[in-house]
């Protein structure tokens, strides 16, 4: 009670110091993200103080063998984040085919809205699933409660204020114009703060494990969390022009500032949805599949050279710009050794398999999870030929790219969320199963119809653009001009709304889904599997007559 | 811990762990899989021997072969230089009037221009050269400096009103009402004569009074019959083309505060074949006029028998 009572006490003060710095903000934006801040820290004292209701544990949590009350609010946000990502995905590309859906106002041009979808998407869908997930998977593969309750709560919680920072921060116009890393310092120290939490909550329940050995996702988790700060930390060192103000300066300037914004930048793929999302797939596929996974030997050669491989493939952000040559080779030639590295994920997740192949027929979540590594897999292989410079001097700047990170975040971050999703509402909420899995089947193929029209629609896009850049006439002159290429996009973007839409509409079939499921409705269908055994028909083929 | 056992459906031993019901399979890794990671690091390793790779202490490894993107990027333009040097040199030899003798010349330099169009010009004139308010159409046949290919290469030489330039085109309207040489009424009767000379308006009370006030204040650059005079890159107001606007409020506008429209000397800026296929290009639209010579005696003569000197004319190959 005590306890409580001082937490709840901390969280006001820190509240009331949040209010009197907002009154002697420099601008109006600081102090409007710090009456943000006051907010949460009234939000969190009315918790602490167990006035609200849902923030509480309930008796079922209290008693069950693992705390997984932040996991089925984490369910549910991871959703809702994911239905917001999309939908301003789906509003940004309309507006590159239809630039009037700018509307005129700075808080809805493309320039602004482009952070909040890739934001919204990497960070709020995917990083509010990679926390859930962590915390569920490390709990039951360490056969031990979270360790650190108040604490696993205050960086739950911390994350999403983070988001919300973001994400109004960017439709604010308060940015230091990193990609990836547009908020500003004052984020930047919190999610800083959040994060070393969320390091500290997670070693701590791998250290009072009940199993001798640390199972394999949770090195590519613990990877993440240490990457991840390692990167975030590093690229975002800055000097604020005033404590009380929003605006502030790197460290770092020109080619410098652009390698080490890239090195965070691509290892934010690397570490948050490359090594974050195989730590999911390390626990879902085999648990859902029913099958032991395929070869430990490869998870550990491909985790260590997956990690040791990564961190240097940054500078292939940068061909052919005031990059040295040498660092440009760095980064193209780590880029192609990550290859394999990448791919022994998708074997041993795929391989994983080998014994329970019938269930890709039977099961959509199974199929699921096989579409997402087989995107996996498609990705990884494009990365490194995307990063040979041949090929960049052709992609570079262009939709390619776009295309590139959409077969990605779609096909892999995307599927495997799903997946994981659907294996984990019905027994997070005690359900027998899911309210339909014949809906689980819709999604699938509603999100590889999107996929598909997507991705093919950038590449075909994404290579016109580099062929008409580089159009030289028979006399030696450029034939087309810039506005000439951009109008050329038109079709293609259209299309490419067309596959956003699809995909945002499985998504919504997934939402509703997990919402009948929740609420604890069976849907009365008919088995996926209806294809009957007929002994008679199943006769060996005619033996070839011997010659 | 589980026991080691046999996996049934595969044949192959586990490695002894469990967790929350996960094993693990003693699989070796996939001889394909490690062999091409090892050809791939090979590979990595030979490409750094013959490209720039090793950082040192001065300065990185340049590798065997001696590349580097600078380098790659110079000798590219060298040979693009070198392929169209005949084409340059002609070109720069030629004088600008001249050029529509030689028409195998002349279509090159059309092409040369539509290049340079594309990457100079499109983010005033716009892609197809059809201009914006401010910025003026170049496929008609309304100039305001001239239509010749000489008056047009000058123009792009030297640009309009640019600052510091003595041989710009230099004009400058009053700011009729900001200065005070009209009262706000009388802007509406001029305004309303220009309406009516332009054929958008009929005469009235307001236009006869403009007509006067156009007399004494317009007509000595716009001329009498309000036809414009290209001397002075006045602009005719008797036909339909509005380089601001040709409404009521744009006029009164114009006529109230003036306007005075930019373009930088391109002489400054690319080098003078460049400059000279330009002018091709934007003679070549449509509204293209042919050129006359002013002076007969003189100047014709000198135009026809000199040739100006390339390196005089500081003609960079690049």
């Amino acid at each position: 009670m005590d306890t409580a009572f001082t937490r709840s006490f901390g969280w006001l003060v820190a509240a009331i110091a949040a209010i009197l710095v907002a009154l002697f903000a420099r601008d109006g934006l600081f102090g409007f993200h710090m009456m943000v801040f006051a907010a949460a820290g009234i939000v969190a004292a009315l918790a602490s103080a167990n006035q609200i209701g849902l923030l509480r544990p309930s008796a079922r949590d209290l008693e069950s063998r693992y705390d997984d009350q932040l996991i089925r609010i984490g369910v549910i946000l991871t959703s809702f984040w994911g239905v917001v990502g999309f939908l301003v995905g789906i509003v940004i590309a309309a507006q590159l085919a239809w630039p009037v859906l700018n509307l005129g106002i700075e808080y809805t041009t493309f320039g602004r809205l482009r952070p909040l979808h890739t934001s919204a998407v990497i960070f709020a869908f995917g990083g509010t699933a990679l926390i859930t997930t962590s915390f569920y998977v490390v709990q039951r593969t360490c056969r031990a409660r979270l360790a650190l309750p108040g604490l696993a709560r205050f960086v739950f919680w911390g994350y999403q204020l983070f988001i919300v920072l973001a994400a109004t921060g960017y439709v604010l116009g308060i940015t230091q114009s990193k990609e990836y890393a547009e908020p500003e310092w004052y984020v930047d120290l919190w999610l800083t703060i959040v994060w070393v939490a969320y390091l500290v909550v997670f070693v701590a329940t791998i250290i009072k494990r009940k199993e001798p050995h640390i199972y394999v996702a949770n090195w590519f988790y613990l990877a993440f969390i240490l990457t991840v700060a390692m990167l975030h930390v590093v690229n975002n060192l800055a000097m604020p022009v005033s404590l009380v103000g929003t605006r502030s300066y790197s460290l770092f300037a020109g080619v410098q500032d652009a390698l080490t914004q890239w090195w965070y930048g691509h290892n934010a793929v690397g570490f948050f949805l490359t090594a974050g999302f195989l730590a999911m797939m390390y626990y879902f596929v085999p648990k859902q599949a029913e099958r032991p996974v395929y070869s430990y030997r490869l998870s550990i050669v491909h985790f260590w050279s997956l990690i040791f491989l990564y961190i240097w493939a940054g500078p292939h952000h940068l061909h052919y710009t005031a990059l040295p040559d040498w660092a440009q080779t760095l980064g193209m030639v780590f880029s192609v050794m990550l290859w394999m590295p990448s791919w022994g994920g998708m074997i041993n997740g795929l391989m994983t398999l080998n014994g329970a192949w019938d269930k890709v027929r039977t099961d959509p979540i199974i199929r699921m999870m096989v579409a997402a590594l087989a995107f996996y897999g498609m990705s990884t292989f494009e990365g490194p030929m995307l990063s040979i410079k041949a090929v960049n001097s052709l992609s570079h700047y262009t939709d390619w790219t776009i295309g590139h990170v959409h077969s990605g975040a779609l096909g892999w971050n995307g599927l495997i969320t799903f997946s994981c999703l659907y294996f984990l509402v019905p027994r997070l909420w005690g359900r027998t199963r899911l309210y339909s899995l014949r809906m689980v089947n819709w999604h699938f193929w509603l999100a590889i119809l999107g996929i598909a029209i997507y991705a093919a629609s950038m590449w075909v896009a994404g290579i016109t653009q580099g062929l008409m850049w580089r159009e030289y006439g028979d006399d030696g002159f450029l034939v087309y001009a810039f506005a000439d290429v951009v109008a050329a996009m038109n079709p293609y973007y259209v299309m490419r709304l067309a596959g956003g839409l699809i995909y945002f509409s499985g998504a919504l079939v997934m939402v509703f889904n997990i919402w009948m499921t929740i609420k604890g409705r069976l849907r009365d269908e008919a088995p996926m599997t209806d294809a009957p055994y007929d002994a008679a028909a199943d006769r060996p083929l005619p033996q070839p007559a011997k010659a | 811990m589980a026991e080691q056992r046999i996996d049934e459906p595969t044949g192959t031993q586990t490695v002894g762990h469990e967790w929350d019901g996960i094993e693990e399979l003693d699989t070796p890794m996939p001889r394909w899989w490690l062999w091409t990671l090892y050809a791939t690091i090979i590979w990595g390793i030979g490409y750094t021997v013959f490209y720039p790779a090793w950082p040192m202490i001065e300065q990185a490894t340049k590798g065997a072969l001696g590349w580097s993107s600078r380098e790659q990027l110079a000798a590219e333009m060298d040979a693009a230089a070198e392929e169209k040097a005949p084409l340059t040199l002609a070109i720069a030899q030629i004088p600008i009037e001249r050029l529509p003798e030689d028409s195998r010349l002349l279509a090159a330099a059309v092409e040369g221009g539509r290049a340079a169009f594309k990457v100079n010009c499109v983010q005033c004139h716009g892609a197809g050269a059809a201009g914006s308010t401010g910025y003026p159409n170049l496929n008609d046949d309304d100039w305001l400096w001239g239509g010749d290919l000489k008056a047009i290469h000058t123009t792009l030489e030297h640009g309009i009103r640019e600052p510091g330039n003595d041989a710009t085109r230099m004009s400058q309207m009053p700011a009729f009402g900001r200065d005070g040489l009209l009262t706000r009424t009388e802007i509406e009767d001029v305004v309303s004569h220009v309406q009516v000379i332009a054929g958008a308006r009929k005469a009235d009370a307001s236009a006869r009074r403009g007509a006067a006030l156009f007399e004494t204040n317009c007509a000595a650059c716009h001329g009498p019959a309000g036809k414009g005079d290209r001397t002075q890159g006045a602009p005719n107001l008797t036909d339909a083309i509005w380089l601001y606007g040709g409404d009521r409020a744009s006029l009164v506008e114009t006529v109230s505060n003036a306007r005075y429209g930019i373009m930088p000397s391109w002489s400054n800026r690319l080098d003078p074949v460049t400059v000279k296929m330009l002018a091709a290009y934007v003679h070549s639209l449509g509204g293209g006029e042919e050129f006359v010579p002013e002076d007969d005696s003189a100047e014709a003569a000198d135009a026809a028998g000199k040739t100006p000197d390339p390196v005089e004319q500081n003609v960079q190959p690049r």
